[in-house]
């Protein structure tokens, strides 16, 4: 299972450089993709690859270009989402840092699938060092003729930028992005018209996450039917995990999707089990949009079979039981990490990241905060868990984007998994007063109070 | 002057206006790091909009600041994942070193403390934004070397 598509190359010293790149094999796909396919060819075979959009909702990604209107004959565009601002996931980085021209050879052979003449890379502004790498790989590939004008000789041409943000997690939302890029307030747009039919300047673009893009080069070079060998059914290929919190070996993985979330835990090759020996108590797969699960919902699911890194194994019991392979940030909690605290501290993240543009997601992460905040500062009532299962639950599916979803999913699943822990924080005040930030009695421990 | 006409060419005829966050950034940078009404009017001037759409901007991303801060301004993530591996005692640690609460400048005008959330470094934490850099794996006695460093001028910032 250690089958490597995206860091095949990664770690050839100088491969950040365009004359290693190259020597390597790079670009040749760029060459095969422009001279010997037509782009509704590299389209179909992104679509037999299977490759689902790797940015957090999983489309499917040739459905997804398939949609682009060609016909209007309006400019259009690519967009490389860079953004990576879920808390939990830092792939997208890893691979812009160390391997830029996979992206940009993505971008290049994405570009003319789209028949795009004008693309960009979006990228969160605090990543500025990635932003110069990018600039630096971008200028090598026009002094060596793949971007610009007449590119190999075949008439097509293509400018590519690298374009900053300036802080903001709204502007991963695709719509949000393009109004940013238009030099706005990052406010998502309502959909219906989609950016495929209008998206930045009011024409045709395809947003796709930097892991997506990076895919296309090794699809053109070796067929879409060889991609959907790889991985387990409908989760074809591989996976960037971003791994942290309480685990040996955090980092970035790719994964051949199908294994299992055991292996993947525990092995010495990936995250190598629990830090401090301390046992295991709650992981968010996916970043934290993704619902977190309890210590017994992890390695299997609630039928008793292997949880498995697919995006079906991850979704096994919808919210209930299961979660979801967002954008593949793993998250790992031993016993010293507070729920309570936790779910607070996302809501804070989603309370200050909400754009304000619909009131359910503007004033229920605001109230969904200072509930928490008190719940978890010994200042908690009886009735507030109640009350935040009621707003979370009034938010989900009333808003103009998803970020308002992604608000409501952890408290809920907080709640619903280890209320618990809610009850103990409201009936016994004084034993979390004052203490710092981290747990003082494992759960375990105090479980038998609230049976009194 | 030349890098601001540089992000300009990057965006089509007639649409200026999406060197927006590009241009706020150099001129930032060139600027002590934060961005006063006169150089939002001017950014409007270049990119040919009202002032009005450069203020909506400024005032909604993070990024951008409109009021000094320290000239090394230590923006600590104390989003989830780095909290558990003890980012906001770092935050602490770091405001009491420094004598300041978080969000505060000293009064030399050296050093600020800011809480952040999610920078993607998440598998490296605790960690800091520092400038352009990042500093990851953070722990008591690095964070002393880094202030140390940034007393002696040792440290670049882009
Ligand atoms: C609040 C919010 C934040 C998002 N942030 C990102 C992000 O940082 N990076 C990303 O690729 N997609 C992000 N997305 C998903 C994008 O809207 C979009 O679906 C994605 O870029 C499409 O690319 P893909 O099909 O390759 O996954 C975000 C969505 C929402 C609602
Ligand atoms: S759901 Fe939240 S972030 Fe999304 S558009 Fe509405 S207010 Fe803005
Ligand atoms: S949680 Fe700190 S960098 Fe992501």
């Amino acid at each position: 299972m250690a089958r490597k598509i995206l860091f095949e190359n990664i770690d050839i010293p100088g491969i950040k450089d365009y004359e290693v790149y190259r020597k390597n094999g790079g670009y040749r796909a760029v060459e095969k993709a422009i001279k010997t396919m037509t782009p509704d060819e590299i389209v179909e075979q992104v679509k037999t690859s299977g490759l689902r959009g790797r940015g957090g909702a999983g489309f499917p990604m040739g459905l997804k270009w398939s949609f682009i209107d060609k016909k209007s004959g309006k400019p259009r565009h690519l967009v490389v989402n860079a953004d990576e601002s879920e808390p939990g996931t830092f792939k997208d980085r890893f691979l812009m840092e160390y391997i830029p021209h996979l992206l940009i050879e993505g971008a290049i052979i994405s570009s003319f699938a789209l028949e795009a003449n004008l693309s960009y890379i979006y990228i969160r502004g605090e990543y500025m060092w990635v932003f110069k790498i990018l600039e630096k790989a971008i200028k090598e590939a026009y002094a060596n003729g793949w971007l610009g004008k007449n590119i190999l000789g075949t008439g097509y041409n293509l400018d590519l930028y690298v374009h900053c943000g300036a802080g903001a997690y709204i502007c991963g939302e695709e719509t949000a992005l393009i109004e940013s890029l238009e030099g706005k307030r990052g406010n998502p747009r309502i959909k219906p018209p989609f950016p495929a039919v209008s998206g930045l300047w009011a024409e045709p673009t395809v947003v796709n996450n930097v892991e997506s893009i990076s895919a296309v080069s090794w699809i053109v070079n070796n067929s879409g039917e060889e991609y959907a060998k790889i991985g387990l059914g409908k989760s074809t290929g591989t996976k960037l995990i971003s791994a942290s919190g309480h685990i040996k070996n955090p980092g970035v993985y790719e994964i051949e999707m199908g294994m299992t979330v055991d292996e993947f835990m525990n092995s010495d090759q990936y995250l190598g089990g629990m830090i401090d020996d301390r046992p295991l108590k709650a992981f968010i797969p996916g970043g934290s949009s993704v619902p977190i699960l309890p210590a017994n919902y992890i390695f299997k699911t609630a039928n008793g079979e292997d949880r498995l890194m697919t995006y079906e194994s991850l979704a096994d019991g919808g919210f209930t039981t299961g979660s979801s392979m967002g954008s593949g940030g793993f998250i790992v909690y031993n016993d010293s990490a507070c729920v309570v605290r936790n779910t607070w501290n996302f809501s804070r993240f989603y309370h200050h990241e909400s754009c304000g543009q619909c009131s359910p997601c503007r004033e229920g992460t605001g109230w969904m905060e200072k509930i928490l905040e008190r719940i978890e500062n010994g200042h908690g009532r009886q009735e507030d868990i109640d009350l935040l299962w009621d707003i979370q639950s009034k938010i989900e599916g009333n808003t103009i984007c998803p970020l308002g979803d992604a608000a409501a999913w952890p408290v809920a699943a907080a709640i619903r998994h280890f209320r618990e822990e809610f009850e103990y924080h409201v009936r016994f005040p004084e034993k979390i007063k004052n203490r710092n930030h981290f747990v003082n009695e494992p759960m375990e421990k105090v479980r038998h109070l609230l049976s009194l | 002057m030349a890098r601001i006409n540089e992000f300009i060419s990057h965006y089509p005829e007639g649409k200026k206006k999406s060197a927006m966050l590009p241009v706020l950034h150099a001129v930032q940078d060139a600027h002590d790091n934060w961005l006063s009404v006169p150089l939002m009017n001017k950014v409007a001037e270049i990119l040919e909009v009202h002032p009005i759409e450069v203020y909506e901007v400024v005032t909604f991303y993070t990024m951008f600041n409109q009021h000094p801060r320290g000239k090394y301004t230590f923006e600590f993530c104390r989003t989830s994942c780095c909290s558990i591996r003890g980012g906001e005692d770092m935050l602490d640690y770091a405001c009491n070193k420094l004598g300041i609460k978080e969000g505060e400048t000293t009064e030399d005008g050296m050093f600020s403390v800011v809480g952040t959330e999610c920078l993607g470094a998440c598998g490296y934490g605790p960690m800091l934004q520092l400038g352009d850099f990042y500093h990851e794996h953070l722990t008591e006695e690095k964070f002393d070397a880094l202030v140390e460093d940034c007393k002696q001028g040792k440290i670049k910032l882009d």
